[in-house]
């Protein structure tokens, strides 16, 4: 409903003319990557939030938000805002890093503003703000936590997400953590992020190894789908299963104590409302908010679970 | 006709499989893969009535995915009233239903009445679904309630004598097509429409009735899919049943029925059907190719299959 209220305030201010607007009111073009799945439908929802919030607050400001599902229609999306709206700063979640740099710098080389959100751009230094998630970090906070359940080491079974750099910084993090800990990777397949791929990928790898002692899922979706393979295979040799990213049932089920979910790491899809907010500041206010801004993973357990948990967030 | 090829193709994947893990031929792996088979299956058999008619459906997975999510919705506000209990199962069991033929119904209108293309149409309300369900879970998941779950989920994994109930319900579906195909009226008129819309026509066979019912049915079945699929994990999003139309599809041509409509063949597309799901089953259960050639060895066997259907039908 607000998502038709955005669409309908972006013709109305198409109709009124751009030129009126850009003498008091500054747009703001805010580009990601549509919902497809849990990470990214709490981004989604972050991100209409603060821009809801941000309208209030700063009323020469204006937003465009556009969800773009590949990253061609990202492309379009951008230049559309550029032609048509005329943005004063542009705050992007790339789809993927390699076809966006590219318009992202045109966009840049003609004086907008840019703020780059978790995905870095391929060439260094087009954006004025890189909000960033801390890939590694994710893989080896996880890794640690395991070496520090495991200390005699053990077997494990990990579930990647969908093939991409993020995919491939997390799951080096996680190696290089566990090195030497005499945990063993027995296997990793792709469950691609997606609840349905990861139950059947579980159940695979339950069949296939008689011995499991714990499991990465790297993610809270495809957490969901190894527990559901696992309780129904009826097996005891698993002694837990660790996500990530911070969704809220599972950070519920950290904070009861479930014995199965013993802790998680964040990857917070609110980090794209940091980066709307900091590229806010910066247009209405002289205070520098340049640079890099990394968001670290951190270990959600028993403890802190509690200031990890948005009850009223889609994730 | 052609009835070797996928066949041939099966028995081969099955004894790779048998020869590479151990634990390929044990009950709970076969149990595995049959029941997560069961719902593109149950879908397939209804496409397999639509392709022979000369349709095409492609707004299968989204819709799957809209009726799971109008479940769950349903169930969940229906929860303070009704209670956990049979009723409140039964309640969401009828939603499916009659979302699925609704949304079966539509597309039946919109392509025998109004006579548009089923590509455009379909391609049309895979769309609308799919917005649709990630409008209702405002970009998250829609999650059933957590006692619910527990009371339904046993419709996913119980079953009679080991046999858990996906795997009974595909079976009777198929058996129920299998009959409507190849001996009921109703299946000569699918392959006459799907052969020459206008030979059928002066044939008195009523076409556009016809092929209304196939998207009606194709309809019911995707809501019987979405019944087995819900107590799995109690949830839908965005990303459920994502491709499954294109599954769906592969699995009627690569059981024998023409992509042009004129023939279909049910007991084929069951084989085609379960070749999808060894092939991931086999993948998963070795580590013989990287998992980044999955899609492609998917690819192969699609195509291999079809190939061999072909030889055969050259040669007799």
């Amino acid at each position: 409903m607000s998502y038709l209220k955005t669409i309908l305030a972006g013709t109305a201010a198409i109709a009124i003319g751009t030129a009126a607007m850009a003498q008091d009111t500054k747009v703001i073009g805010v580009s990601i990557p549509a919902a497809t799945h849990g990470w990214a439908g709490g981004m989604n929802f972050h991100a209409q939030e603060a821009i809801e919030r941000l309208e209030e607050v700063y009323p020469d400001l204006d937003f465009v938000l556009a969800t773009a599902s590949d990253a061609v229609k990202q492309v379009n999306d951008i230049e559309d805002m550029v032609a048509t709206r005329n943005i004063s700063a542009l705050v992007v979640l790339p789809f993927e890093s390699d076809p966006i740099t590219p318009p992202v710098q045109s966009v840049a080389n003609s004086g907008v503003w840019v703020t780059v959100v978790d995905r870095g751009l391929s060439i260094p230094g087009i954006e004025d703000l890189y909000v960033a998630g801390d890939n590694p970090g994710f893989g080896t906070v996880s890794g640690e936590f395991m070496r520090s359940q495991m200390p005699d080491g053990g077997k494990i079974v990990v579930l990647r997400g969908i093939p991409t750099t993020i995919d491939n910084e997390r799951v080096a993090g996680f190696e290089a953590a566990i090195e030497g800990s005499g945990i063993e990777i027995v296997g990793m397949e792709h469950g691609n992020w997606n609840r349905d791929d990861s139950f059947n990928v579980m159940q695979d790898f339950l069949s296939k190894y008689d011995q499991i002692d714990a499991v990465w899922a790297s993610d809270d979706d495809m957490a969901v789908g190894v527990l559901a393979a696992i309780e129904a295979a009826d097996r005891q040799d698993v002694k837990f299963v660790l996500g990530g990213a911070g969704m809220k049932e599972m950070v519920k089920r950290v904070m009861d104590g479930d014995a199965m979910i013993p802790a998680d790491v964040t990857y917070p899809p609110s980090m794209i409302a940091t980066a709307i907010e900091l590229t806010a500041v910066g247009m209405t206010s002289t205070a520098p908010v340049s640079g890099t801004f990394t968001i670290g993973s951190v270990l959600v357990t028993p403890d802190n679970a509690a200031q990890f948990y948005y009850p009223d967030s889609p994730f | 006709m052609s009835v070797l090829g996928p066949i041939l193709a099966l028995v081969i994947l099955i004894v790779i499989g048998a020869a590479l893990n151990g634990n390929f031929l044990s009950a709970g792996n076969i149990n595995n893969v049959l029941s997560r088979s069961a719902f593109i299956g149950i879908i397939a058999v209804g496409m397999t009535f639509v392709i022979t008619a000369g349709g095409l459906d492609l707004s299968v997975g989204s819709m799957a995915a809209f009726i799971a999510g109008m479940m769950i919705l349903v169930m969940n506000a229906a929860l303070p009233t009704l209670g956990v209990g049979i009723p409140i199962i039964l309640l969401g069991m009828l939603v499916a239903l009659i979302a699925g033929i609704a949304a079966g119904m539509l597309n039946g209108f919109l392509i025998t009445t109004l006579g548009i293309e089923a590509f455009i149409v379909t391609l049309g309300t895979m769309g609308i679904y799919r917005s649709l369900v990630t409008w209702l879970a405002n970009g998250g998941t829609l999650s059933l309630d957590f006692d619910l779950r527990t009371f339904y989920r046993p419709v996913y994994f119980d079953g009679i004598l080991g046999v858990s109930w996906p795997i009974i319900v595909f079976a009777v579906v198929v058996i129920l097509g299998e009959i409507l195909m190849s001996r009921a009226r109703f299946g000569r008129h699918c392959a006459a429409t799907g052969s020459n819309e206008h030979v059928a026509h002066y044939s008195s066979v009523n076409v556009g009735r016809t092929r209304m019912l196939t998207y009606i049915m194709l309809g019911l079945l995707v809501g019987v899919a979405t019944i087995m699929y819900v107590p799995r994990l109690g949830s839908a999003s965005a990303s459920t049943g994502v491709l499954w139309e294109l599954e769906a599809i592969a699995a009627v041509i690569i059981g024998g029925t023409v992509l042009k409509g004129g023939f279909g063949r049910v007991w084929g597309t069951v084989i085609g059907v379960l070749i999808l799901s060894l092939i991931d089953n086999i993948l998963n259960l070795t580590d013989l190719v990287s998992p980044y050639l999955n899609g492609a060895i998917q690819g192969v066997i699609i195509v291999l299959a079809v190939i061999l259907q072909r030889e055969a039908k050259a040669k007799g």
